[in-house]
């Protein structure tokens, strides 16, 4: 790993609305430079998307963006960004999620010119590679799209561009449902680094040719889809919180490829990176329960410098559309948290104490992105001299924390849970740090007619 | 004789899938689902018990226990793997007809969605309920569900879908089935359906969680 010393050492500093390594963009928001920002996230309702279709998706995207932007400049905002997560036909036929930014980034120009008010719009294609099993991660004909729509996406105004890629899923899909942490830290920080480095080098050369922002890449696939079980009770929240950790190590490869954020919110790996990389972040919470719920609503929120939900549906609500509804909660949160930044470090310091002590001992999930533990968790996920070694000492002061917590009474967890910890400290145990014993220990445990290792450039 | 029922009823519960098996560590060194399914063959116990007496009210054990939060799916998991070695040594029975299954269900998540955690999970209870499963996997559509209702005919019919804008798709595939098989019963579920849409694309059921499906599978076997 490139990084070997953290760019922000002390908790006090990892702070929501500061980062140091800010991002300008544009339209002029500056992302990380002492402001928090709302990022929108929104998706069609009930719908198919076909050529008979075509102007109705067109339309919404046009509605939503246009709510958007009316409330914010109504409700004073000093600028907002749309987080277009594309749907799968988008990506499969770039040219109609390239209609789609274009379609937005008229109503953000027309908004800027006329009004003052900026607004930037962050591009998520999909990663198609997925349709394909075994996948073919370097050699499938998906990537064609994929890279057509980042390129003709950000020449049509798409400004931050982020993906939610899935290198190594092929194998965490059946390790997360067998609580598996080494089978994890094989997809993670071997298969999933491995990919991250073949699809970052492509992402960031694109940006630099067309001087747009390499943003980051969110572990969707792997921390908030333990979340999202864990949540459900499906498998335990001190393996899903062990998971948030490990896939660090794969996110961090976006940044070592040249991405400078702010990264993408849904895998809440963002505050390690934070620490680490010195990157702005993107986080969402309590504002992503109309997608999923989850047990971190106010800490998500720490050290975020965009604040996010999750796809809502372009429905009608009471108030209005559920997007504009959406903005709305954003923003004030954004105003609370930057009102306390105008007050002063202090009154900062305050708001960030009461968002942390609101969540953080319910939950292991929660507790691990306290900026305390935070900072400590990624001392360790540098020190070692492989991506295996930092996931598994990262996994490794997880634990102690959670174990720490319960010991001093403070955080409750069920039995169920607790018998979990020394079954995983155990596992995480047999984990050589030498990345090639690693990967001779684990062949003969996987099923190796689910993916393909010369596809990972093994 | 009812001894090994008891023991193989025991070792699907806690997911003992053979001898060598480390899991669980309360079994370590003892016969497995595989060893003692032979046993209980070799016994003559007949196969359709050792299915009815054992496999199905373990499963359905393990299905009361996840339903109730006391314990997580990789134990559910191990309990249908054991509950497979089992089932591996039954096949030939299956094979003759002297064993029946509840009969068999169709599942997959429909075209252009590749969610499969939610289909997985249901397949595999339905599985432990007593039924022979047919898994299509994702991003399936309408041709592939009636090329396997043909090789299974009056099997159930299960759909999932995450997506808003996948789960249109359903609407297609129920016609189609219809067109082909109008009696077939149909299942749907995932995140964003509701029982009115259900109803509007003419499907049968609709089903929140895998234990109502289950419920609902066993009302129509009986
Ligand atoms: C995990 C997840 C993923 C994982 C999937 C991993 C996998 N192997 O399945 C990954 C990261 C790969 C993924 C990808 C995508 N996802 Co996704 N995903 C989720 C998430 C967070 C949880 C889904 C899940 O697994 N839940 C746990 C399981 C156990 O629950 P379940 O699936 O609901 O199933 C239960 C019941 O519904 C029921 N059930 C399910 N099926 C059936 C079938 C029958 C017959 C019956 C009876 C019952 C039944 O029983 C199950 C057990 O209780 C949801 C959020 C949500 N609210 O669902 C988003 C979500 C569905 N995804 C979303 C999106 C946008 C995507 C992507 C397009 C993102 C992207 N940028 O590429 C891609 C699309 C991929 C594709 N082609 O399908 C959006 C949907 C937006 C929309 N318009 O609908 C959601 C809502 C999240 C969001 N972004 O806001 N996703």
């Amino acid at each position: 790993m490139k990084y070997k010393n953290l760019i922000i050492n002390d908790p006090k500093e990892l702070m929501f609305g500061i980062a140091p390594n800010p991002v300008k963009t544009k339209r002029g928001l500056v992302i990380g430079g002492g402001q928090v920002y709302a990022e929108l996230n929104f998706t069609l309702p009930v719908m198919s998307i076909n050529n008979s279709t075509l102007n109705q998706v067109y339309t919404h995207y046009r509605e939503i963006a246009e709510g958007a932007l009316e409330h914010a400049l109504h409700m004073n905002s000093k600028g907002i960004v749309l987080e277009f997560e594309t749907l799968l036909e988008m990506t499969k036929t770039p040219s109609i999620g390239v209609e789609i930014v274009k379609i937005m980034n008229e109503v953000c120009e027309n908004y800027y010119q006329k009004h003052g008010l900026s607004s930037e719009i962050r591009l998520t294609p999909n990663d198609l590679r997925e349709f394909e099993r075994p996948a073919r991660q370097r050699s499938s004909q998906h990537l064609e799209p994929m890279m057509e729509l980042f390129e003709q996406g950000m020449i049509a105004g798409g400004d931050l561009l982020s993906i939610e890629s899935t290198g190594g899923k092929e194998v965490s899909d059946e390790a997360l449902m067998m609580c598996d942490v080494k089978g994890m830290v094989f997809a993670l920080a071997v298969l999933g680094v491995r990919d991250m480095h073949f699809l970052w080098e492509k992402i960031v050369a694109l940006a630099n040719k067309h001087g747009k922002i390499a943003a980051g890449d969110s572990a969707c696939g792997f921390a908030n889809t333990a979340m999202v079980l864990a949540e459900k009770k499906y498998i335990p929240k001190v393996f899903a919180t062990i998971v948030r950790v490990i896939s660090v190590v794969r996110s961090i490869v976006a940044m070592e490829e040249g991405a400078i954020g702010p990264d993408k919110d849904c895998g809440y790996e963002g505050p390690f990176l934070k620490a680490i990389t010195g990157i702005p972040i993107s986080m969402e919470g309590k504002t992503a329960a109309c997608a999923h719920l989850s047990p971190l609503g106010n800490i998500a929120s720490a050290c975020a410098d965009l604040w996010s939900n999750e796809s809502v549906q372009n429905i009608k609500l009471l108030s209005g559309m559920a997007p504009t509804a959406y903005l709305e909660q954003l923003e004030y949160d954004a105003r609370l948290m930057n009102a306390a930044l105008n007050a002063g470090k202090v009154h900062a310091h305050i708001l960030q104490q009461l968002l942390v002590a609101s969540d953080v001992y319910t939950d292991p999930q929660a507790l691990i992105l306290s900026p305390e533990n935070v900072i400590r968790i990624s001392n360790q996920l540098i020190k070692g001299d492989s991506y295996v070694a930092n996931a598994k000492n990262g996994a490794l002061a997880a634990l102690d924390i959670i174990e720490e917590a319960l010991l001093s009474g403070k955080m409750k967890l069920p039995e169920l849970e607790t018998g979990y910890l020394p079954i995983l400290r155990d596992d995480l145990n047999t984990i050589p740090e030498n990345e090639s014993e690693f990967i001779a220990m684990m062949l003969p445990l996987l099923d190796e007619s689910k993916f393909t290792l010369a596809e990972y450039g093994l | 004789m009812e001894d090994l029922l008891v023991k193989l009823l025991e070792a699907v519960e806690f997911g003992k899938v053979d001898k060598k098996s480390p899991y669980p560590p309360q079994l370590r060194d003892m016969d497995g689902a595989h060893e003692l399914t032979i046993s209980a063959i070799e016994a003559g116990i007949k196969p359709q018990i050792i299915l009815e007496e054992a496999l199905i009210p373990a499963m359905s054990k393990v299905g009361k226990k996840f339903a109730e939060c006391k314990i997580f799916v990789p134990q559910m998991l191990m309990s249908a793997r054991a509950m497979g070695a089992s089932m591996f040594q039954l096949k030939p029975f299956f094979a003759s007809g002297a064993i029946k299954t509840k009969g068999t269900f169709i599942i997959g998540t429909v075209k252009g969605d590749l969610h499969d955690i939610g289909k997985n999970l249901v397949s595999m209870m339905v599985e432990g309920g007593g039924w022979s499963i047919v898994d299509l996997g994702v991003d399936v559509g309408s041709d592939k569900f009636v090329e396997a209702l043909k090789n299974n005919p009056g099997a159930v019919i299960g759909l999932s879908a995450l997506l808003t804008t996948t789960m249109v798709n359903m609407g297609e595939i129920v016609s189609t089935i219809r067109e082909h098989a109008p009696e077939t019963k149909i299942l749907i579920g995932g995140a964003p359906v509701t029982a009115e849409f259900c109803q509007h694309i003419g499907a049968d059921f609709y089903a929140p969680d895998p234990q109502k499906a289950v419920e609902y599978m066993n009302k129509l076997a009986s």
